[in-house]
């Protein structure tokens, strides 16, 4: 600092730990929550001193939320999500920057345009593109009268239904949010500050364009592709909204929804323990990959807005 | 092309009634209430996880000591999906275990009870979706207040300003860009992000005052499964978050002009 202010230093100390404690505070009550039993937990107000009850709520949480089935698909749709979005932003950046053909620049609006929506706007045109993945074929099918032509082929009346749905399965949990503009923009804004020699002398050398997308894009990305695999991790992980949509199999739902079963209802026995247990369980891995990461999760997060 | 369409709630027949649609959405009165709930919903959001996000942006600037440890503690929240933010408030003020309801109950007398009262649900729903965002928010001022050269602080400081003096002189019309795009930042969280706190802990209610746009689109689309007007709804929204990524964007570009 520029000036001795030892009142001022003790104050920012003070407020500090306050901040640090306010911020930690509904996770530290929920911690001792999750260790105490359901009397315990119930009273008021509860008590502050961690119980010894913390594997047995664990343990109820974890089979009450059917929560092994469930960390299980959110990890295979977390882990989806970041690696689809990354290799089609990559993909699609590559190409806006480097291919120069025809429309590149409305190719590169429209991305923008299209895929600045989160999904949570879009829902019912995308709900109604995963119920059925032919569905804008349909028309077409109809006025081509395929039909006729099918049935002509086959000899016999028959009717053809185009449907493919992607609901309840992992697909339809992935592929929605795997379109993403804001990694497509920041891969683009790094190609672009690749200089242009290093493409020609590869050119020079032979190197096709995918050669030259692996062996010399992909290296200089790692930074970036790191940050957002933190990022999108997390992202993914913390999706409400489309699973709940779009899974109604018990067996396909993700952690953060199948979480809900663990709220006590009104009239329920309150087993906030258990609840809080099993949140604890779901928090853990995208807290943990962020606090592991902090330093490539900053540089993702802070990066792309400069 | 839905929002022009009414369909009946089995999906067999579509009628194409233009804008109907969006004229029974903006003479309905429960639309209009949601937008304002919204209104008030994302502006409270937004002005209570910035402020204390640059509160303890500031304070932790000044810390010397420990500042690793400082900066995980207060980064892990973001790592923490809305949705569980959701749960961790529900139970801290739940009106009868929750302890931060006792306090309000028994220091400030307030007779606290979100099950009923729609202004207890909404300010629920603030806090747990503004805390969320509090270490979002902390990380980009963190970010911003370290690229402003220490030389400025010190000049002023020579010149005798005093800590706070500099504060608001220097670092925070310096921080004015970090600010603007975290006030979109923290809109457009709230507008859309906020889903799933308000789905584990209202579910819209008492009474529609935790209803927000996002939630009213899902409500009426897979509830009550009037998709012409959830799909207006949308067109609704996508607009909205159309004009704020051009603002936005404008904005961008100027930025990027000035400091060339």
């Amino acid at each position: 600092m520029v000036e001795k202010t030892p009142i001022l230093d003790t104050l920012t100390y003070i407020f500090l730990l306050i901040g640090i404690v306010v911020v930690g505070f509904p996770i530290i009550y929920s911690i001792i929550a999750a260790t105490l039993p359901i009397e315990e937990v119930s009273q008021v107000p509860m008590p502050l001193i961690p119980g010894d009850q913390f594997w047995v709520n664990i343990q109820a949480a974890w089979e009450k939320g059917n929560l092994g089935t469930n960390l299980v698909n959110s990890f295979i749709m977390a882990a989806g999500i970041t690696f689809g979005k990354i290799v089609v932003s990559m993909l699609g950046a590559f190409s806006i920057v480097y291919f120069d053909y025809r429309f590149r620049i409305v190719a590169f609006v429209t991305v923008f345009c299209t895929l600045m929506l989160p999904v949570e706007v879009r829902i019912l045109p995308t709900y109604e593109m995963a119920a059925n993945l032919f569905g804008p074929l349909q028309p077409v099918w109809d006025l081509l009268h395929l039909d006729g032509l099918a049935s002509w082929f086959a000899g016999h009346e028959i009717e053809v239904a185009l449907e493919w749905s992607l609901l309840d399965s992992y697909p339809g949990l992935i592929l929605p949010l795997v379109a993403s503009a804001t990694c497509t923009f920041l891969f683009r804004q790094f190609f672009l500050t690749i200089p242009e020699e290093l493409c020609e002398a590869a050119k020079m050398d032979g190197a096709s364009p995918m050669v030259f997308f692996r062996k010399i894009l992909l290296p200089l990305s790692k930074t970036n592709i790191a940050a957002l695999i933190v990022i999108e991790f997390v992202y993914g992980w913390n999706q409400y909204l489309w699973p709940l949509l779009i899974t109604t199999n018990p067996k396909m739902l993700t952690a953060v929804i199948g979480l809900q079963n663990l709220i006590p209802a009104a009239d329920d026995l309150p087993y906030w323990n258990e609840a809080l247990a099993g949140t604890l369980i779901v928090m853990l891995p995208p807290v943990l990959v962020v606090l592991f990461m902090q330093r490539w999760f900053v540089k993702g997060l802070v990066d792309p807005e400069k | 092309m839905q929002s022009f369409m009414r369909s009946d709630p089995f999906g067999q027949r579509n009628t194409f009634i233009w804008l109907d649609n969006f004229i029974a959405l903006f003479t309905d009165p429960l639309y209009l209430k949601s937008i304002g709930t919204t209104l008030v919903f994302s502006t409270c959001v937004a002005a209570v996880s910035i402020s204390i996000g640059l509160f303890i942006a500031t304070m932790a600037n000044r810390a010397l000591k420990a500042k690793a440890l400082i900066r995980t503690m207060l980064i892990w929240p973001y790592a923490v999906a809305p949705a569980i933010s959701g749960i961790l408030w529900l139970f801290l003020l739940h009106p009868s275990y929750g302890v931060v309801a006792i306090a309000i109950k028994r220091w400030l007398g307030i007779d606290w009870n979100p099950v009923l009262d729609g202004n207890d649900a909404l300010f629920m729903v603030v806090m747990a979706s503004a805390w969320k965002e509090i270490s979002y928010n902390f990380v980009f001022f963190i970010a911003g207040m370290q690229a402003i050269p220490g030389s400025l602080i010190e000049a002023a400081a020579m010149d005798g300003a005093s800590p706070f003096r500099r504060f608001w002189k220097i670092t925070l019309p310096l921080l004015s860009p970090t600010l603007f795009f975290l006030t979109v930042m923290n809109i457009i969280y709230s507008f859309f992000e906020t889903f799933g706190v308000i789905h584990m802990m209202t579910q819209g209610g008492p009474g529609g005052a935790t209803n927000i746009l996002v939630y009213k689109v899902y409500q009426d689309g897979f509830i009550g499964l009037d998709l012409g007007s959830s799909a207006a709804q949308s067109i609704v929204l996508m607009s909205l978050i159309i004009v704020i990524t051009v603002f936005q964007f404008k904005y961008v570009e100027r930025k990027v002009q000035y400091a060339g």
